[in-house]
């Protein structure tokens, strides 16, 4: 617990943790491999990233051992970062819309299909 | 008031009675050595930067009414003469960041167990998967620029693309290079025996600064390559 000493635990839980890690990981990769779409799409990348963001923080990091005073120093600070991404989300939408309603864009357009270099001679690269 | 001094003298208490007591007692608020203070002042203002691209990235991908590159096709690659796999080099690169975290938060635990070799064999490795990353980001840069894609345009939709891989991941990049001279610093002067006075909390700080690089990129790979 005190800081003086340094932050001195057992080895398994970093062991655990790390594990734990790849497996969010490879969960977070699957959702792009399966191709999963809209909300279920956008839940599941929040999750596990928050999960991964957690846990590497609180045990890597060794935040959930430290003292009140410097968690709240860490940890209140980028609150304040939800007020932007609040306020940028809704300017975002209304500049989309005028983009739309008044400059006649296509909301619907889809992007070009990506070829690779080589993929028509079927060579990896 | 006496009474919280003297109790703070010799163990102080925690939770919020120790919040009130590290900020009132009119001495140090932090109990933890002035450089790993420094360090998470510095992260916590590293964040701001790292979510000011985020943030922007977000805007710019909101406002632009030409389509977005799908990252799934764009980050495709075929290994071995296989069909093109969503993404791989990508995952691979967030494995081994996670390695490399696992080896720094190891070798932070050998640091203070005083056991220099392992400390430095593993701050080594650290070192040696974060050189990997950026070796496989400087052949993703060089894929996308011969691909076409510029900070200005890129064949398959919205320009913005182009602007935000170069600069979010190129801001990462950055701080991986620094971490990996940083860890190999720290892991030499372990090794000379540096620390065996002053004690073995540079090897916790230097490993603060490289979990938050890997941190900043669990978020680069949500938002940016699988949103």
């Amino acid at each position: 617990m005190s800081a003086e000493v340094g932050q001195q635990h057992p080895l398994g839980i970093y062991l655990k943790i790390w594990i734990l890690l790849f497996i969010l990981s490879t969960l977070s990769y699957m959702v792009d491999y399966i191709g999963f779409q809209g909300y279920l799409r956008w839940t599941l990348i929040l999750v596990f990233m928050f999960l991964k963001a957690g846990f590497i923080i609180a045990i890597f990091m060794h935040v959930m051992w430290e003292r009140m005073a410097l968690v709240l120093t860490i940890l209140g600070p980028p609150v304040a970062l939800l007020f932007l991404i609040g306020a940028m989300a809704i300017e975002g939408d209304y500049t989309f819309g005028a983009r739309v309603d008044y400059f006649g864009a296509n909301p619907n357009a889809e992007p070009l299909p990506v070829t690779h270099i080589g993929e028509h001679e079927g060579e990896a690269h | 008031m006496s009474e919280a001094v003297a109790s703070n003298l010799d163990t102080p208490k925690s939770g919020l009675p120790g919040l009130v007591d590290d900020w009132t007692s009119d001495k140090q608020t932090y109990h933890v050595p002035w450089g790993k203070a420094m360090m998470w002042i510095f992260l916590v203002s590293d964040t701001f930067i790292f979510s000011c691209f985020l943030v922007g990235y977000m805007t710019v991908r909101m406002t632009t009414a030409e389509p977005w590159p799908l990252p799934t096709d764009v980050f495709a690659l075929s290994l071995f003469g296989s069909d093109p796999i969503p993404l791989i080099l990508i995952a691979i690169m967030t494995f081994i960041l996670i390695t490399s975290s696992g080896t720094m938060a190891l070798a932070v635990n050998y640091g203070y167990r005083g056991d220099k070799r392992k400390t430095m064999y593993l701050m080594l490795a650290t070192a040696a998967l974060g050189a990997s990353f950026v070796g496989m980001q400087a052949f993703e840069w060089t894929k996308l620029i011969s691909e076409g894609v510029r900070p200005w345009e890129n064949p398959w939709g919205a320009p913005q693309f182009g602007s935000v891989f170069f600069m979010v991941t190129g801001f990462h990049g950055l701080h991986v290079t620094g971490g990996v001279i940083y860890l190999a610093v720290v892991a030499r002067k372990v090794a000379k025996g540096h620390y065996d006075k002053k004690g073995y909390e540079i090897v916790e700080i230097a490993g603060l600064y490289w979990h938050f690089v890997d941190l900043v990129w669990v978020f680069i790979f949500a938002f940016f390559y699988l949103w």
